[in-house]
């Protein structure tokens, strides 16, 4: 539309700072607006058949990306006060493509948590049902979107946190194999899991951010340039496409709304020539607890750089080094965040790594070698992105464990490295649930593909109570 | 019962890369506090690592010139404890799978030539410098600390011998060898007042001419390689003194005053330490390919064994003066530069063997403090052939050369030491000395000819020691014959 000159990028962004203005009083999804400052980018900005791709897009990043400048928090207290002096790489690939940034969204402190209720600064609520969680970690990001605050919304994801929030909140929500997107300038959680993603109203658009996202950076060792290119997500025909129903993934119970959703997007992508089959993942069981060994242990030395010496929050009145580390972490890191650095130091510690650490590293290896048999059958694999939909706020959060259940079938994904998209595949009882397709490494365009047909079959066209009218 | 020393060394060297280990930072020792940082040295969030190549050239080259073998993979660790001085709460470093390993190095000590087994060479990242405010500089008593992370990310290598040294002496002797052969391979200034070579000595004692091990203490930080050697010394003596009384030595760091020489346990709090390393998932394995190590091997310094037979071969230098000139790179660089200007090989070698380490020897001062350079003393040494001053002004004007830092021309002129060879300047002087010593020309006609060693050392004296004797004993003959 804005290349057509139907609207120019001042028009657009002013429609979603009015939404912001409107509603996210009562979303949360955004922890910093940056209300001027889009206003006057977008005016300084002038679409053409010749701007770069994403020019003039209002755009939500996740404060779990440094921008220069602008508040960066993790949603922590620590980090209350803090001010990137660099820029993420991707999100300055993202800056050269033309976005217009509104700000920064809410998320789980660290990006530790399945609600955005772990955010210091209060939680997100689910557009769809105000009473429910958005998800998370990349809550703000998912409710953003689904609330219309946004085109789309910058996400991270470690142990489903792009795609668990997509599917609660009805909207996209994309992680691409690891390495596919520069880390530099993400604030690590579990760096060997963490990976940033594009959450979108549409598959096509999650296609158009990713090429965008993508690309080697030689400030990340660990990234390198997507072999094959991300391409737009052409039609496609299903016919042939060899389909594997991940079983085990649905072994923790699926809420009988969720599987139904689920049961009826399989009967549409058969119907439309798919050859549907059972995949097994038979150490699938074991993902969770080898995640909650390995992304803690990172976790635990990642965080020690918040330590009360250089930035961020320092304790007053301390007496001594050790009594100002400790008061300062006590102060400046919520429960769970605390609870992930004693999991991860004690199954670091001298006497328990090899019991720990060591039995899951091997664990994440017997899942890789899981997933490189399924894939010798499938081209796609699949299950429901979550068992259940959206929860009650408070619901979880006195529950660790239970809260953590519900990133049982996007967590194997991360252990692997894998490329996986949630898509919606309907509503139950009013509320979406997400559709979650795997693809092997570096098969994003695959998966895009794919995702673009089943997208198209499933035909979910809700949008929640805060969007007004279609486009 | 007899004991014996049972000595192992940890050394670390920061290398002299361009930039820092995982950063672009510049690698520079001082300079205004905290303006060589970045978000990667001093662990912003979101900064990752990245591995310097020439920092991995140069622990390859130290890796090979210790005889090490490089296996294929080796992998960075998380070292994880908290300190101020250190940013990110842990230590990029190497462990279980390091760079290289199973070296050796030969040392020559006054007992003989050993081996000494490397255990392993790997590579890590130096901390930032914590500054304690107040007069003794040390945590305890200090009011404040500041941090200045200009040293934050200097690559730095760890080399680990094996318990292989047994007294005091062999062990200086050891890194006295070791920083010679790391300041051929042009790694590292090794530098020990700046802490650009540091090392902590393991030492236990056990009875002469067993196998075992007994328990040991670590001498740290040690800032001079006499220190070391003094330290070891004590603490030797303190080990043997608790076991002949029938104590246990406790294991322990220990710290030796220089000034007191006296060994004191530091707190050992330290010691609890658990490192809780882990694979570092920031950075992908190191990968050594046959090429990556030929590269460095073909590009490799001339080691001083490849010099000192380069010394016995083209130069046919003797023994003595080939083992004497490559003893340190800095003195053999010195030969070479000077060559470059006076092709007289062993003239230099003479010069630098006795008046130059003469002069540093009674100073005291390095090499480097040197205020001659190659091509000064070459200047000197030319004007010796030249006949333009002799062999022993050259010695004068060598040593105020070295004190004043004037160069040999300067020294000459300013002392009148320039040598008279011009023969009418020298005729008047030979005639005035013949018309004064009447008696001495009679004996020379009458057939004693050793008389004109006489009227050469009276021209000599006339002249203030400046005539040519060459030209002098030629022109007094001439005329005492004429």
């Amino acid at each position: 539309m804005m290349r057509a000159g139907e609207i120019t990028p001042a028009e657009l962004t002013a429609a979603f700072l009015d939404q912001i203005e409107r509603h996210d009083g009562e979303i949360a999804a955004f922890l910093h607006i940056r209300k001027e400052e889009a206003a006057e980018e977008a005016a300084r900005t002038f679409v053409d058949g010749d701007s770069p791709g994403l020019a003039g897009i209002p755009t939500a990043i996740k404060d779990v990306l440094c921008v220069e400048g602008q508040p960066t928090t993790c949603a922590s207290r620590y980090l209350e006060n803090y001010m990137p002096i660099y820029t993420a790489t991707c999100v300055r690939q993202l800056q050269e493509a033309g976005i217009i940034n509104l700000g920064k969204t809410n998320m789980d402190e660290f990006a530790m948590g399945s609600s955005t209720e772990n955010s210091a600064f209060g939680p997100t609520r689910n557009p769809w049902d105000v009473t429910r969680v958005p998800g998370g970690s990349s809550g703000g990001s998912a409710a953003a979107v689904a609330a219309g605050e946004a085109v789309w919304a910058v996400g991270s994801d470690t142990g489903g946190s792009i795609r668990q929030p997509a599917a609660f909140c009805g909207v996209v929500g994309l992680k691409p194999t690891y390495g596919c997107v520069s880390r530099y300038g993400l604030v690590a959680f579990a760096s060997s899991f963490d990976q940033v993603g594009p959450i979108t109203r549409d598959v096509a658009d999650a296609a158009l951010a990713l090429r965008y996202l993508t690309g080697k950076d030689p400030l990340d060792s660990t990234s390198l340039e997507h072999p094959e290119g991300i391409r737009a997500p052409e039609d496609s025909d299903l016919t042939g496409l060899r389909v594997g129903v991940v079983s085990d993934l649905l072994a923790g119970g699926v809420d009988p709304g969720v599987c139904s959703s689920f049961d009826a997007v399989m009967e549409k992508l058969e119907s439309a020539g798919a050859r549907v089959g059972e995949a097994r993942l038979p150490h699938a069981e074991y993902a969770l607890p080898a995640y909650y060994i390995l992304a803690p242990a990172e976790a635990s030395a990642n965080l020690a750089r918040y330590d009360g010496v250089r930035y961020g929050h320092r304790a007053a009145g301390a007496g001594d080094i050790t009594g100002m580390y400790e008061q300062t972490r006590r102060e400046g890191f919520g429960e769970e965040v605390q609870r992930r650095i004693m999991l991860g130091t004690y199954a670091l510690s001298s006497g328990y790594y090899d019991a720990y650490y060591g039995q899951a590293q091997k664990v994440r290896t017997l899942i890789v070698e899981d997933f490189t048999r399924a894939f010798g059958h499938y081209d796609l694999l699949v299950s429901p992105t979550t068992p259940t939909t959206a929860f009650r706020l408070g619901e979880k959060t006195g529950d660790p464990l239970t809260m953590y259940m519900s990133d049982i079938c996007t967590i194997p994904v991360n252990l692997a490295g894998l490329p996986a998209i949630s898509i919606p595949s309907g509503l139950a009882d009013g509320l979406p649930a997400g559709f979650q397709m795997i693809a092997p490494a570096f098969r994003e365009n695959l998966l895009l593909r794919a995702a673009r047909a089943a997208e198209e079959l499933i035909g979910f066209d809700s949008v929640s109570p805060f969007i007004e009218g279609r486009d | 019962m007899a004991y014996e020393p049972v000595i192992g060394l940890e050394i670390h060297v920061e290398l002299s890369t361009a930039s820092k280990m995982f950063c672009g930072c510049r690698v520079e020792f001082g300079g205004t506090p905290n303006t060589r940082v970045c978000p990667v040295c001093m662990a912003h969030p979101g900064a990752l690592p990245v591995i310097n190549r020439q920092a991995i050239r140069y622990l390859a080259r130290i890796g090979l010139a210790l005889g090490c073998s490089i296996p294929e993979r080796s992998i960075f660790h998380r070292k994880n404890y908290f300190y101020p001085d250190l940013p990110k709460g842990y230590q990029i470093s190497q462990y279980d799978q390091p760079f290289a390993v199973d070296g050796r190095l030969e040392v020559t000590t006054q007992d003989g030539i050993q081996d000494v087994g490397i255990e392993r060479v790997h590579m890590e990242e130096d901390t930032a410098k914590n500054i304690h405010a107040g007069e003794s500089g040390r945590i305890a008593d200090s009011l404040y600390s500041l941090i200045d992370f200009n040293r934050s990310g200097t690559p730095l290598v760890e080399i680990v011998t094996r318990p292989d040294i047994h007294s005091p002496q062999a062990a200086r002797a050891f890194l006295n060898q070791l920083k010679n052969l790391l300041q051929y391979l042009d790694v590292s200034d090794c530098n020990m007042e700046e802490g650009s070579l540091r090392c902590d000595a393991n030492v236990s004692m056990r009875p002469a001419g067993s196998e075992g091990l007994g328990v040991k203490t670590e001498l740290k930080n040690m800032n001079s390689f006499k220190h070391l050697e003094k330290g070891l010394a004590q603490e030797i003596a303190r080990q043997v003194d608790i076991l002949e009384s029938g104590g246990d030595v406790v294991q322990q760091t220990v710290h030796y005053d220089v000034g007191s020489g006296l060994i004191s346990p530091l707190r050992s709090k330290e010691e609890a330490h658990d490192y809780r390393y882990f694979p570092e998932p920031d950075l992908v394995p190191l990968v050594a390919t046959g090429d990556f190590v030929d590269e460095v091997s073909s590009g490799m310094p001339e080691l001083p064994a490849a010099r000192a037979e380069r010394y016995r071969r083209e130069l046919s230098l003797p023994a003595y003066d080939v083992e004497v000139l490559t003893s340190s790179r800095g003195l053999a660089d010195y030969f070479e530069e000077t060559l470059e200007h006076f092709n007289d090989a062993k003239l230099v070698s003479n010069w630098l063997m006795g008046e130059l380490l003469g002069y540093l020897n009674a100073t005291g001062q390095s090499l480097a403090e040197c205020k001659v350079s190659p091509a000064g003393l070459a200047e000197l040494l030319t004007m010796m052939r030249e006949g333009k001053i002799s062999a022993n002004a050259g010695k004068e004007v060598f040593s105020e050369m070295c004190d004043s830092g004037a160069a040999a021309l300067e020294v000459v002129e300013e002392r009148g030491l320039s040598q008279i060879s011009d023969e009418g300047e020298l005729a008047a002087v030979i005639a005035e000395v013949i018309e004064d010593n009447p008696a001495q020309v009679e004996q020379f006609r009458a057939g004693k000819e050793q008389v004109a060693g006489f009227f050469v050392g009276q021209v000599m004296k006339a002249t203030g020691g400046r005539a040519n004797p060459k030209l002098v004993n030629q022109l007094v003959r001439q005329r005492l014959t004429e």
